[in-house]
């Protein structure tokens, strides 16, 4: 039987405010346990929360971003459970009337454009953390967390396949970076992601059971959960057995997803309105102000690219993956008004470069001002494309700028016809047999005689010039 | 006269002529204390070292000519606002050690207008209560007769100041908890507004109801009192940034061309008629100060009871979930698992009464119950302001008892919660209105127990709360009586 697979993404993003979401506590990961913290975060007896406005502006942000409809009422809501990393017994969430709803964002799905619904963006509070002593049968509350704030980005079921899902949560995380309201690191769980997913015969309508999948830390891990558990679904309705609703873990090491807890054990949350703060309101203005404050989007920014520096999808593509690339890549274009030359320096070496250790463009030692005179002084011959390569391997080691790079290993390329001249006659006059050779026929050797001008000038003659004059020269006349 | 008997009016003048200093008011406190304590006990803890030393800085302060409105002046907080350094629990066992790294804004600020901190007051557990018998330390007795009970939540306020164990005292109201006690034991007591009086640092019962306000011997006390209290706290969203009048400026004023409401609700049979003939006599005395007593009606009061009763819990359910033996406070001793220690922690730490709220809470939000009860309590408390709103479009001002009876026996209802819960019959709806609401004594009955009368007025309308009182007391001729300790 052929299956359809049916996946909904939730997403947990931690926003880049300086202080938590209500109270004055820094937001910045690590720190000595427990010392980014104060009776509010605590959740100590008679203390209030008050909201930080910043967290609704970043919010509002992604919101505008995804497409949504920003509700002009807000409130917060009690979700209560008990658990050591929750001080209060209740996390402060959204509810009933979450920030924004009826979103969407495009991805690529077999190289065409496919509309991802975002069904509600709301803010909230992260919990602590839960440190375990293995040599005690004890556990230790680290509440530094406890209070950052959080977005959560639920998604329609409108994904299709676990490739489909790894493709949204990158043009997600993407964005979300691009706002710089989120540092999008996966491993410090600053972006987190639980995927719903259930399967159906091809042509129904109906969704079958779904399964929820937690602890998937990086786009890698999602794919290969959701793969997994698709195939896990697909074995259990072929062999006539029933799909449990359930929350599973997913277990990087051993490949597989384990049931967590069942429908029947799911907490009762008895959410209700947070009598401590007042509703939120936002009027138009306010969007308005938060969206002419907005940056150019990673999808436009592509379609700019291509349109502008008439670059193929696939670099623009490349070069918009990240906001600080883009924005090396635009300013070296800038510098030398050579678009597709700077994207084949970006995108060739220097991105090796960066990606042999481990850095981003940020660290790049080669600065655009430099990439693009080194396009210049290729434009204009005073260097070969092929000394270059070497020059600006010697920039990324050093950080000098070309023309001292040049300068030092007395790299100027020779394009005096005169001098150059002079060389191709010694040349020719020492090699009579391959001369004789080459006049017989053997046009193979045009090769030989590049090669011995350029061993002559250590590979500084201009080798545009230099095939010009050897032509001439040895036709002969 | 002892010291101890004064007003804060009264005190003010002579503090600063320097007919006496703060440390002999203070004294005078300490003895009266140490004199009718135990048979009262108004007291959780008792700060007397501490009041000491502040009252010398006070006759310092005095000397120095820095004088602010309760310069030297003793006063007493229930014990569920946080004191910093000075353990603060709620009348709870599971809050027995806590002590507070801060201090409630209302703490700060009497700080700043220069009280002197003699205690802090008994109250029931966690503010559940009518009758302070469900504190864990022990219940209060009324002064006015030590069999019966004194009232509650605010319990302990209400005798600090009915028997001189202090000159004025905090509480806080969420049901009645200022207003029926302060009627059973024949003081003044206010409920502000909702979001007049900051909340930081009160520990919270039912958020949405919850509000802080004085106990005081008369009027003018009480106008002083508001003065240091009410305000805007940017630590509390839901307090009001709207201005705060001077509220001396309403006393000693006539009611003339005022319409004094007096609604059919709430004069209704099973009233003591010893309550319903003090009401009566107030009505005279309003008269004669120039207002026009005229019928009202506020058509869901019947329901308020069961509304609060579902939304007081529901919110308390989940205020007190931080209790859970993980960061402070009490925890259990012998654990197997996490489980275990929230629930021996939990079970062990709580009395009977705050239990049964929570369970009442938690059924009341539980998925397939919360509409049925929370959802459909939020609407009716929608209409229940809405009929005051109705109300105040036709009077100043509202008059009403405090309480149905004067103070009951210790014990009598202590094994029927829904009596207990009938006795906030009259005070409860404004908490669910957020309106302000005032009880003054107006009488006592034969055998010698206070009775109080309610003024209710418009949200922050303290200012006609105080000038509806202020004028009473100058009319009734009240005679002046002090329990017989």
């Amino acid at each position: 039987m052929e299956f359809e697979t049916v996946i909904g993404l939730e997403v947990h993003a931690q926003l880049l405010t300086e202080t938590k979401i209500f109270c004055g506590c820094s937001t910045k990961f690590g720190g000595a346990p427990n010392s980014h913290t104060c009776p509010v975060c605590l959740g100590m007896p008679g203390v209030l929360p008050v909201l930080n406005k910043k967290v609704v502006e970043y919010a509002m942000k992604m919101a505008l971003a995804t497409n949504c409809t920003i509700n002009p009422f807000n409130r917060f809501a009690r979700k209560n459970y008990f658990y050591p990393d929750l001080p209060k017994g209740y996390q402060i969430s959204q509810y009933a009337y979450p920030l924004a709803e009826h979103g969407h964002i495009l991805i690529e799905s077999d190289g065409q454009p496919k509309k991802i619904g975002i069904t509600r963006i709301h803010m909230e509070e992260d919990a602590g953390k839960l440190i375990h002593d293995e040599n005690n049968p004890s556990s230790y509350v680290d509440l530094n967390r406890a209070g950052v704030p959080l977005i959560e980005i639920v998604g329609e079921p409108d994904i299709r396949s676990p490739e489909e899902a790894a493709e949204y949560l990158k043009r997600l995380h993407e964005i979300l970076v691009y706002l710089e309201i989120c540092d999008g690191n996966m491993e410090e769980g600053s972006f987190r992601c639980d995927a719903n997913v259930s399967i159906r015969p091809m042509g129904k309508q109906e969704f079958g059971t779904r399964t929820e999948l937690k602890n998937m830390n990086s786009f890698r891990n999602v794919q290969r959960a959701l793969e997994y558990e698709v195939k896990r679904q697909q074995y259990l309705v072929e062999n006539g057995q029933q799909i449990v609703q359930e929350t599973r873990l997913w277990d990087d090491a051993q490949g597989v997803t384990n049931a967590m807890r069942s429908k029947e054990e799911a907490h009762d949350y008895r959410y209700f309105p947070d009598p401590d703060l007042v509703p939120v309101t936002v009027d138009e203005a306010w969007i308005e102000q938060i969206r002419s404050d907005m940056p150019e989007l990673p999808l436009a920014k592509r379609e700019r690219f291509v349109r502008e520096f008439a670059i193929p999808t696939y670099d623009a593509g490349v070069l918009t993956a990240e906001k600080p690339l883009a924005e090396y890549y635009e300013e070296v274009v800038k510098l030398c008004g050579k678009p597709k030359q700077a994207s084949n320096w970006v995108m060739g070496d220097l991105l090796r470069f960066l990606k042999e250790e481990r850095r981003d463009i940020r660290q790049c030692p080669v600065s655009a001002k430099s990439l693009a005179e080194m396009i210049l002084l290729i434009e204009n011959g005073t260097i070969s494309g092929k000394m270059a390569k070497d020059i600006i391997d010697e920039m990324y080691q050093t950080g000098k700028t070309p023309d001292t790079v040049i300068a030092e290993k007395g790299l100027v390329q020779i394009t005096d016809e005169g001098e150059l001249a002079k060389t191709i006659a010694a040349i020719i006059e020492g090699n009579p047999k391959q001369l004789a050779d080459y006049r017989a026929g053997k046009e193979k050797l045009f090769g030989f005689f590049v090669g011995q001008v350029m061993k002559a000038t250590q590979g500084k003659a201009n080798p545009q010039l230099v095939n010009d004059l050897l032509k001439k020269n040895l036709a002969g006349s | 006269m002892a010291l101890y008997s004064f007003t804060i009016h009264e005190l003010q003048k002579k503090i600063e002529s320097g007919e006496f200093s703060s440390s002999e008011l203070t004294r005078s406190v300490i003895s009266r204390i140490d004199e009718v304590e135990e048979r009262v006990h108004s007291y959780i803890r008792l700060l007397k070292e501490e009041a000491l030393t502040a009252a010398e800085l006070a006759d310092e302060n005095i000397k120095a000519g820095k004088i602010r409105p309760l310069t030297g002046i003793p006063i007493a907080l229930k014990d569920i606002v946080c004191t910093k350094g000075i353990p603060t629990t709620c009348g709870s066992r599971i809050l027995q050690n806590f002590v507070p790294p801060y201090d409630a804004t209302v703490v700060e600020k009497l700080k700043a207008a220069g009280a002197v901190f003699i205690g802090k007051a008994n109250m029931d557990e966690f503010a559940m209560g009518s009758s302070t018998e469900t504190s864990a330390f022990g219940p209060t007795r009324n002064p006015w007769d030590l069999e019966r009970i004194p009232g509650g939540s605010s319990g302990g306020s209400a005798t600090a100041v009915a028997a001189d164990e202090c000159i004025a005292s905090i509480g806080s109201d969420t049901g009645g908890s200022i207003r029926q006690p302060a009627a059973l034991c024949g003081v003044v007591g206010l409920k502000p507004t909702y979001g007049r009086v900051s909340r930081f640092g009160l520990i919270a019962f039912a958020s949405s109801l919850d509000q802080i306000g004085p106990f005081t011997k008369d009027v003018e006390d009480c106008s002083i009192m508001m003065n240091v209290l009410a305000g805007y706290d940017p630590k509390d969203s839901t307090s009001v940034n709207a201005e705060v009048p001077d509220y001396r400026k309403f006393l000693n004023r006539d009611l003339r061309g005022w319409k004094i409401g007096i609604p059919k609700e709430y004069f209704i049979d099973g009233i003591d008629p010893e309550v319903s003939e003090a009401l009566a006599r107030a009505m005279e005395v309003v008269k004669n100060c120039g207002g026009e007593c005229v019928n009202i009606t506020l058509p869901h009061t019947e329901y308020s009871v069961a509304v609060y009763y579902i939304i007081a819990p529901a919110e308390a359910s989940s205020n007190l979930a931080r209790y859970d033996g993980v960061r402070y406070g009490f925890r259990t001793a012998d654990v197997r698992d996490l489980t275990d220690m929230y629930k021996k922690s939990r079970m062990q730490g709580f009395g009977s009464e705050v239990k049964r709220r929570i369970m009442i809470g938690t059924y009341a939000l539980s998925a397939g119950y919360y509409d049925a009860y929370y959802g459909k309590a939020s609407q009716v408390r929608a209409l229940i302001r809405k009929d005051y709103d109705d109300a105040f479009q036709k009077c100043d001002i509202i008059l009403t008892p405090t309480t149905p009876t004067p103070a009951f026996k210790i014990g009598e209802k202590t094994e029927d919660p829904l009596q207990m819960y009938l006795s906030d019959i009259f005070t409860i709806s404004a908490n669910l209105a957020g309106i302000p609401g005032l009880s003054i004594p107006c009488g006592f009955t034969a055998s010698g127990l206070p009775i109080g009368m309610q003024f209710l007025a418009g949200h922050f309308e303290e200012g006609k709360l105080l000038q509806a009182a202020s004028a009473y007391e100058k009319n009734a001729a009240i005679e002046k009586r002090r329990p017989n300790l």
